[in-house]
């Protein structure tokens, strides 16, 4: 594996050591959890979160996974596919991770949901020892509202066509619910740094100083809400196929149908282009404005300015908008017919 | 004469010619892809072999 931003090229062992060893050393910059924590890990079915899940556990931490059914289909079943992926995965931990830190933590109840409208979790075929027993849970948008996410858009008529901005609002509402009914005070995603800097990269072009100043690798908890972090997010898109293959962890190729023609594919395409002419410019961009960031670049006073927070009085979680959530708006209308 | 497979595309290259060189007369960008020979990873420098059949996995997803 060539990495031309590092000057380094590594064989297949070394760099299946290499990339946990660089998660490892982002969690402790961005103090982003403990050993202790407990780990709630977003899995999609695609290669960055699963790497991400296999990395955490390998490493020693508590990780488990959460898979939200979207109810997408695309012609080829692709939430279905992606949910199959990650029940394979997570059907195979056990024999696959050998911890790298003994974490001997089953004294630790597995945390239990209060009501969530959630399936069994799937767990490892067989368990070993004194390790962490990764559990998977999913939660069936369709099963759990009465409709997919593309309906849901379709009946709200927000987004010209895409589910992508109720997609966004629907999976960042349940994560947040899920995480803090089950007691897990962190939440991870699997963002690598082409996302990050495909993200940093749209939020520049406009100026979205907003955005910008709460862009990061940690997002701090909020009322009783999940801390959320970007354990990957120093490691390129490539490195994480890479892990995926060199370490035999299969995952759905396909995209999400409504994925096409997203304008972050063809900001990564343009960050690929900078890539091949000056390797390591992703890498730059992105971490310089994280050091910018911490010099004081962006400071805080937008946030004096930014709307206050309150609790949603449906569901409790922090809102700018007066009365209900984004989210419990989408369904008031469906209860009123 | 070595092959190269891509989602629903397939080009042959010269013999010898390295993995870099052999993804861009694709028409790809080396960044956005991996190359896999019988299913294992290899690196771009690698010179390829006459009967060498060589997969590319794409790198970039959306999101
Ligand atoms: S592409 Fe859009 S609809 Fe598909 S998973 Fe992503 S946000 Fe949801
Ligand atoms: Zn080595
Ligand atoms: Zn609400």
């Amino acid at each position: 594996m060539n990495m031309r931003q590092h000057k380094l090229a590594l064989c297949a062992d070394h760099f299946t050591e290499w990339v946990p060893a660089q998660v490892e050393k982002s969690i402790r910059k961005y103090r982003m959890f403990t050993p202790e924590d407990l780990v709630l890990v977003a899995v999609s079915g695609g290669k960055d979160s699963l790497a991400l899940w296999d990395i955490l556990l390998r490493l020693g931490y508590r990780a488990d996974g959460l898979y939200l059914g979207l109810g997408i289909d695309g012609g080829f079943g692709y939430s279905d596919e992606s949910q199959r992926q990650c029940e394979a995965f997570a059907k195979s931990l056990a024999s696959g991770y050998q911890g790298m830190r003994e974490s001997g933590n089953q004294e630790v109840e597995a945390p239990v949901g209060q009501g969530v409208p959630i399936q069994d979790p799937v767990v490892p075929d067989t368990q070993i020892p004194d390790r962490w027993l990764p559990k998977l849970h999913t939660l069936s948008v369709p099963d759990a509202y009465g409709e997919s996410i593309p309906e849901v858009a379709r009946r709200v008529r927000r987004g010209r066509g895409k589910p992508c901005s109720v997609c966004g609002l629907i999976k960042r509402h349940e994560m947040n619910r899920i995480a803090h009914e089950m007691g897990y005070l962190v939440l991870a995603t699997g963002h690598n740094l082409d996302d990050e800097a495909a993200v940093l990269f749209g939020n520049t072009l406009t100026w979205q100083v907003g955005y910008l100043a709460r862009q990061g690798p940690v997002l701090p908890e909020s009322d009783g809400f999940a801390r959320k972090v970007k354990p990957l997010c120093r490691l390129y898109e490539r490195e994480m196929a890479a892990y995926c293959l060199v370490r035999g962890i299969d995952y759905i190729y396909e995209e999400c149908p409504y994925s096409f023609g997203a304008t972050s594919i063809a900001h990564k395409e343009l960050l690929a282009e900078m890539e091949r002419k000056s390797p390591g410019a992703k890498q730059n961009f992105y971490l310089s404005f994280l050091r910018a960031k911490q010099n004081g670049f962006l400071d805080d006073r937008h946030q004096e300015l930014a709307p206050s927070m309150h609790a949603c009085e449906r569901c409790g979680q922090p809102t700018t908008a007066p009365g209900l959530c984004a989210f419990c708006r989408l369904w008031v209308s469906v209860e009123k017919r | 004469m070595p092959k190269i497979f891509y989602r629903d595309k397939e080009w042959e290259v010269p013999t010898n010619i390295t993995v870099r060189d052999a993804i861009k007369k694709g028409d790809l960008n080396p960044e956005t892809v991996l190359a896999t020979l019988d299913g294992k990873l290899i690196t771009e420098d690698i010179h390829l072999k006459a009967d060498d059949v060589v997969k590319l996995v794409a790198v970039i997803s959306g999101g």
